[in-house]
């Protein structure tokens, strides 16, 4: 386990499987027009470099903070929406 | 629903449940709407909480809510690599009858909090995302759309406690989206440890509690502070930066907050301890300049939505609970003169928001974002500096102390330069002014 997986490890969450809340519009503007700064801002590291140089999105350690949609601002490429109503994260401390 | 209420508040944070709970004392019908499983499941803060804010929505408080310590230690710290340098503030007149600040524990006082708004005849709905909201045809806020079926529901007034993201603000047009430069982004570890341990640990009493603030070089020259906060049976902690910061690389956000465990002044405080839960959330630090246009028609911005966070001083929670009440009141006064809550009317919440601390403090300290873009050097020079001073005068190495001042005064002109140096302070002061 990466070292963020270890702190996500101790989170709850209620996974609303096969609808993630956040969506990358258009991969090949990943690839070819971006320093892909959400793959080390995001706190919980759901933006992953992939073999082809584009950028793997899984939403499941979600935080829900925001940051990877204020990123993505300029190239405008995530529809960002929060999961839906009781799902995603649950802070049992927060 | 068909009924039609007389206000619909989104989120269960501070401002809506504050907002909420007054509304509903005073008799009107309130529904408040939450996308968490529970109120708090989705927040995160440091936590302080300042009694004054929340004691004059709720005077009983302290009989009832869940909270951790009272402090009576206040420590800030510079931190280079190895070292730190700092200021501890400490009386016993913070064990005063009623303490004027508590740690707590979001989602714990969150859920208490909302239990009073129910207990006060609001009807209290979580599990429920507001999708939109719900405008005539003259663009007038008559109500909302939610996640579940049949979900649009009608209100008079809808408060947009919604927090810093308010995608809802920002869909309807009343705000932009958040810029990177002016948001933080903080990531925090709770830590549990043994009360007894805790307290013999932090030299404080059964009750007692301690408050670090940290800045040092941990941040790269990047804009950034950290936090260390005792509750009664864990630790608090955590780090952030503005999110622009962030953007330009060599930092993760959980990077940061490793680093700053593994810092040789911060690393035996957390000794032995078990980390329960990793959390981030964003602040919005752009200050008096960024706050929106809080009122409209049908509608208004209270807490985090609006921007009303103190970052200099890490108050939010505070102008969240007052900016809900004074909205919360606004509401109550039309409700009884038979008014609508136009735009022309709802301007009185913007008149009290003015009146109060909320506005006058974040005016006051409305330069502050500006200064530290310009001046980031203060994150990483001065911390350098001083703890330099602090070890060539604290050093018995057989050089006389005269000299050792002299050395110490050179290092700083070297760095700074003596214009650098008076220009940041008067920079600084005025920032604070
Ligand atoms: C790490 C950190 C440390 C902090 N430390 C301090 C401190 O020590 N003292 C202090 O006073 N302040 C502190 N703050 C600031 C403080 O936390 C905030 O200012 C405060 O929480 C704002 O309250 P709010 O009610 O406006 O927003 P929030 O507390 O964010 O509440 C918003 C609520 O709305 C809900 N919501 C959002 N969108 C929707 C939707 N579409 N539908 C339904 N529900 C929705 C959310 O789930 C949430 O419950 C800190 C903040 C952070 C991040
Ligand atoms: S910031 Fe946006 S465009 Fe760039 S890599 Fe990430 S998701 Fe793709
Ligand atoms: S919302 Fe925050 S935690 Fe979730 S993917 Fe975006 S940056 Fe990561």
């Amino acid at each position: 386990m990466s070292k963020v997986e270890e702190k996500l490890f101790q989170n709850r969450y209620l996974l609303d499987e096969g609808s993630p809340h956040i969506r990358i519009k258009n991969p090949a503007v990943c690839k070819t027009s971006c320093a892909q700064p959400c793959t080390f801002c995001c706190p919980a590291a759901c933006y992953v470099k992939n073999e082809e140089g584009g950028v793997d999105l899984t939403t499941d350690g979600c935080l829900e903070c925001g940051t990877c949609r204020l990123i993505c601002q300029s190239n405008g490429n995530l529809e960002w929406d929060y999961p839906r109503g009781g799902f995603g994260i649950s802070f049992k401390f927060g | 629903m068909t009924e039609k209420f007389d206000a619909i508040v989104v989120g269960a944070g501070p401002a809506g449940s504050a907002a909420a709970y007054v509304m509903a004392k005073a008799g009107l019908s309130v529904l408040q709407l939450e996308r968490g499983e529970y109120p708090g499941a989705k927040n995160v803060q440091g936590a302080i909480l300042y009694s004054d804010a929340l004691e004059r929505i709720i005077p009983e408080f302290r009989d009832e809510a869940p909270l951790e310590r009272h402090i009576v230690e206040q420590r800030v710290w510079m931190l280079t690599d190895k070292s730190h340098i700092g200021l501890d503030y400490r009386s016993d007149e913070f064990n005063e009858e009623k303490p004027d600040r508590y740690s707590i524990i979001r989602a714990q006082f969150d859920r208490w909090f909302c239990t009073k708004v129910k207990a006060a005849g609001a009807l209290v709905i979580c599990d429920t995302v507001v999708k939109a909201l719900l405008k005539d045809a003259q663009g007038r806020v008559i109500g909302v759309k939610t996640d579940r079926e049949g979900g649009d529901i009608l209100a008079g007034v809808v408060i947009l406690a919604d927090g810093v993201n308010s995608t809802l603000a920002r869909d309807a047009g009343y705000r932009a989206e958040l810029d990177g430069d002016n948001t933080a982004l903080v990531a925090k570890e709770m830590h549990f440890l043994r009360p007894e341990v805790i307290q013999n640990r932090f030299n404080i009493g059964e009750k007692e509690g301690v408050a670090f603030e940290l800045v040092g070089t941990l941040t790269k020259g990047k804009i950034g502070m950290g936090f260390i906060y005792t509750n009664l049976e864990s630790i608090s902690i955590g780090i952030g930066c503005m999110v622009g910061d962030f953007e330009k690389g060599g930092l993760t956000p959980y990077g940061l907050l490793d680093e700053l465990k593994a810092h040789p002044s911060v690393k035996p405080l957390l000794a032995g301890s078990e980390m329960k839960e990793y959390s981030a959330h964003l602040i919005p630090e752009g200050g008096y300049k960024a706050i929106p246009k809080v009122y409209g028609d049908g509608w208004m911005l209270v807490g985090d939505s609006a921007g009303l966070v103190n970052s200099i001083h890490r108050e939010g929670s505070n102008m969240a609970m007052t900016s809900g009440q004074l909205a919360a009141e606004t509401v109550i006064a039309l409700k009884k003169e038979g008014k609508a809550c136009s735009t022309q009317n709802l301007a009185r919440y913007k008149s009290a928001l003015d009146d109060s601390y909320v506005i006058k403090d974040m005016k006051k300290y409305q330069g502050m974002p500006g200064f530290l873009h310009g001046n980031r050097h203060v994150f990483t020079l001065y911390p350098e500096l001083m703890s330099q001073a602090a070890s060539t005068m604290l050093r018995v190495d057989g050089l006389d102390k005269k000299s050792k001042e002299k050395q110490v005064t050179k290092a700083f002109r070297e760095k700074r330069g003596l214009f650098g140096l008076v220009g940041d302070a008067i920079k600084f002061a005025r920032a604070f002014r």
